[in-house]
């Protein structure tokens, strides 16, 4: 604990404390709890009964009402530690009326007492509610949705790296007329978001017949100005005399991109892989709109779909949002580093 | 041995991409001996540009069209030309010291609305990423672990975020719960009008708040540290090394954040369309729920009123593309001279 604690309060220089370090330390105190927090509660509020949800106060981890068998009741009846003037029992609860419950003591069935529920409390142990993480695969289409996600994340990174890289080829290794006006015209299309073309563009994606599939969805996201753009600053410092040395080897310019310019390559491919896994992944407003029938959702269609509904069965929403998030914190524990040198690099988003 | 594997894996990955790459080769060299380099440019330009070309360039420029036409027929060619009667109707108020007066008072709510949330979002937003990239570019111990702490927001994906904050804001949430703990009476975070806008640009400033602190961190790391240490030995008081040093170095890309935080946030819907709906009542419907609205979930469809609302908003984004691009040339050209 001391060490702890000469370790947080120790200083540059070994001089005293600067107003500056106070605030930094409350900073990144309240950091961690606002940043981190809203998570860790989603996911500890997951794995709690639809009952312990409604609570009020809620508890802070997830518990789970012990039952009981017994004779003469067919189902297990919910446990309760009851404290009144005869001491401090445990009996299990077969009606209640109002603030009156019928308890019967376990190991005596026959007699039924009542009373007041101001005088117990539930009879509890942590435990988790794996249903909720269960019952939306089995009983609602979520594995469908997941499947789509799936479907439409490596489809399109792979289009998109693909066509990307092809496009910032020519526009790095190859001297041809038009080629600014291409370059500009899509650094100029750059900021213009889906949101500014949506109309037009669901008449083309319905007039392509790709209304509530897939493909709808992946097509108007894969042509990224980013992506080119990224890739082509990368391909300029690939030095041309290489491109020379395998055209004199009779190499093709079909092998010369795919054996050495795309292998040079890589690390940038890999930042706009990454980047379009969780681009697609998070996309919301297209899939939206493009997709109006239950079994062509995306997880974050379905998602918004289940949480739109009149009555939220939000121990379901909690545990899919937790599994919808898992991708991506799987990304950012293990990719992170690549995501923060594109975005520092280059203001990639 | 973990490198070997690591490569064994990568192959087997790409092997029958590999594959077909080979497959292809001798199609290809067919091609460029039939129509030679220029053919080969065609072919790798070709797959991305005809994408872009029908999905993005096409759409930018129909939109235009859509904008002048009437009626809820799909394709442009069933429309009726009304000439500029979808903006007239968009722009025109009786009275226009009054919202309720104006043809389309939806959308001038929004426009409102979505004016608000910028100037609020963006000031907030840009202050706290400030402070918070000031705060990580101390000498701190594991500084990438803090860095990840802001971070890790960034990348969940906007319904996740609206979700989380509406089970935290709910009636009977943790906030909730916290202002009861310390005897505070409960508020109906995401049922009060003025709340709810609040919580809207809250949220959005928590999920991105980490991108634009790790541009200015990067901005800040650039700063040479000698200029620090002539301040120091100059005793120079820490606030004036802040104002006539970090303040001025960090111009550049405290613009360009701008700049971006401002294209996001006239954009601004997922996070607060899966929060609030745009709710209560029309508090927080922003510009481009108003789009999605009017142009695809109303029952009174009406695209070419949408096609001309988002005409209005691309114009605000293309100025503030236009002033991104600016700064960006200007930012090149002192790398240059220096």
């Amino acid at each position: 604990m001391t060490r702890a604690g000469a370790l947080l309060t120790r200083r540059r220089g070994g001089a005293g404390w600067h107003w500056t370090d106070v605030v930094t330390f409350l900073w990144l105190g309240a950091g961690v709890i606002i940043m981190f927090g809203p998570a860790l509660w989603l996911v500890l509020s997951s794995f709690k009964s639809p009952a312990q949800l409604s609570e009020f106060p809620p508890t802070l981890l997830p518990y789970e009402a012990r039952t009981a068998a017994v004779e003469g009741y067919d189902k297990p009846l919910p446990l309760f530690v009851v404290t009144d003037e005869a001491g401090t029992r445990t009996l299990a609860e077969v009606r209640r009326v109002g603030t009156v419950a019928q308890m019967v003591d376990p190991a005596n069935p026959a007699e039924v007492q009542r009373i007041n529920i101001a005088s117990r409390t539930p009879d509890r142990a942590i435990g988790f509610a794996w249903g909720n993480y269960v019952d939306p695969f089995l009983r609602f289409d979520f594995l469908k949705y997941t499947m789509n996600s799936v479907f439409v994340t490596a489809v399109a990174t792979l289009i998109t790296l693909l066509t990307n890289s092809m496009a910032a080829f020519a526009l790095s290794k190859y001297e041809f007329r038009g080629r600014n006006a291409v370059i500009l015209l899509i650094i100029a299309t750059l900021m213009i978001p889906l949101s500014v073309i949506l109309v037009p563009l669901y008449s083309i994606v319905s007039a392509a017949g790709l209304m509530n599939t897939l493909w709808g969805v992946i097509l108007p996201t894969v042509a990224t100005p980013t992506g080119v753009f990224l890739l082509r600053q990368y391909m300029l410092t690939i030095p041309d005399e290489l491109l020379e040395a395998a055209r004199m080897d009779h190499a093709s310019e079909w092998q010369i991109y795919w054996r050495i310019v795309l292998p040079l390559t890589a690390p940038a491919l890999a930042v706009l892989a990454i980047f379009s896994v969780v681009w697609r992944w998070n996309d919301f407003l297209w899939p939206l709109i493009v997709l109006s029938r239950q079994e062509v959702y995306t997880l974050q269609v379905g998602l918004n779909a289940y949480a739109g509904e009149l009555n939220v069965q939000w121990h379901y929403l909690l545990a899919t949002t937790v599994i919808t998030m898992i991708p991506v914190v799987l990304v950012f524990i293990f990719l992170q580093r690549f995501i923060t040198a594109g975005i520092a690099g280059s203001g990639l988003k | 041995m973990a490198v070997g594997i690591k490569h064994l894996a990568g192959a087997v990955a790409t092997a029958p991409l590999t594959w077909l790459a080979r497959l292809i080769d001798p199609v290809l060299r067919l091609w460029q001996r039939l129509a030679g380099r220029t053919g080969m440019i065609a072919f790798f330009l070709t797959p991305n540009m005809a994408i872009f070309g029908v999905f993005v360039l096409f759409p930018l420029v129909i939109n235009v069209a859509y904008s002048m036409t009437t009626g809820g027929a799909l394709f442009l060619s069933d429309r009726r030309f009304v000439g500029a009667a979808q903006y007239q109707r968009l722009l025109s108020c009786a009275d226009y010291s009054a919202i309720s007066t104006c043809q389309e008072d939806q959308f001038w709510t929004a426009a409102r609305n979505t004016a608000l949330f910028v100037v609020l979002q963006v000031s907030l937003l840009i202050t706290v990423a400030t402070i918070t990239a000031l705060i990580l570019n101390r000498d701190l111990k594991a500084r990438s672990f803090w860095r990840a702490v802001f971070f890790f927001p960034v990348l969940l994906s906007p319904v996740v975020v609206g979700l989380i904050w509406r089970w935290i804001l709910d009636r009977n949430g943790l906030l909730n719960a916290g202002l009861d703990a310390v005897g505070l009476a409960p508020v109906n975070w995401l049922i009060e009008r003025g709340w709810a806008f609040a919580a809207a640009i809250g949220v959005t400033i928590w999920a991105h708040l980490g991108f634009y602190a790790l541009i200015l961190l990067a901005g800040l790391q650039a700063i040479p540290r000698d200029l620090y240490e002539a301040a120091e030995m100059d005793g120079t008081p820490h606030a004036r090394v802040f104002w006539r040093i970090t303040l001025p170095l960090l111009m550049p890309n405290l613009l360009v954040v701008i700049v971006l935080s401002l294209i996001r946030a006239v954009q601004v819907f997922d996070e607060v369309f899966v929060l609030t709906g745009g709710g209560p009542g029309t508090a927080t419907l922003f510009l481009t729920q108003y789009i999605y609205e009017v142009g695809f979930a109303s029952l009174l469809k009406n695209p070419g009123l949408a096609a001309a609302a988002s005409i209005l908003m691309g114009g605000v984004l293309i100025a503030l593309t236009l002033v991104q691009l600016g700064l960006g040339r200007r930012n090149e050209k002192r790398g240059k001279l220096k």
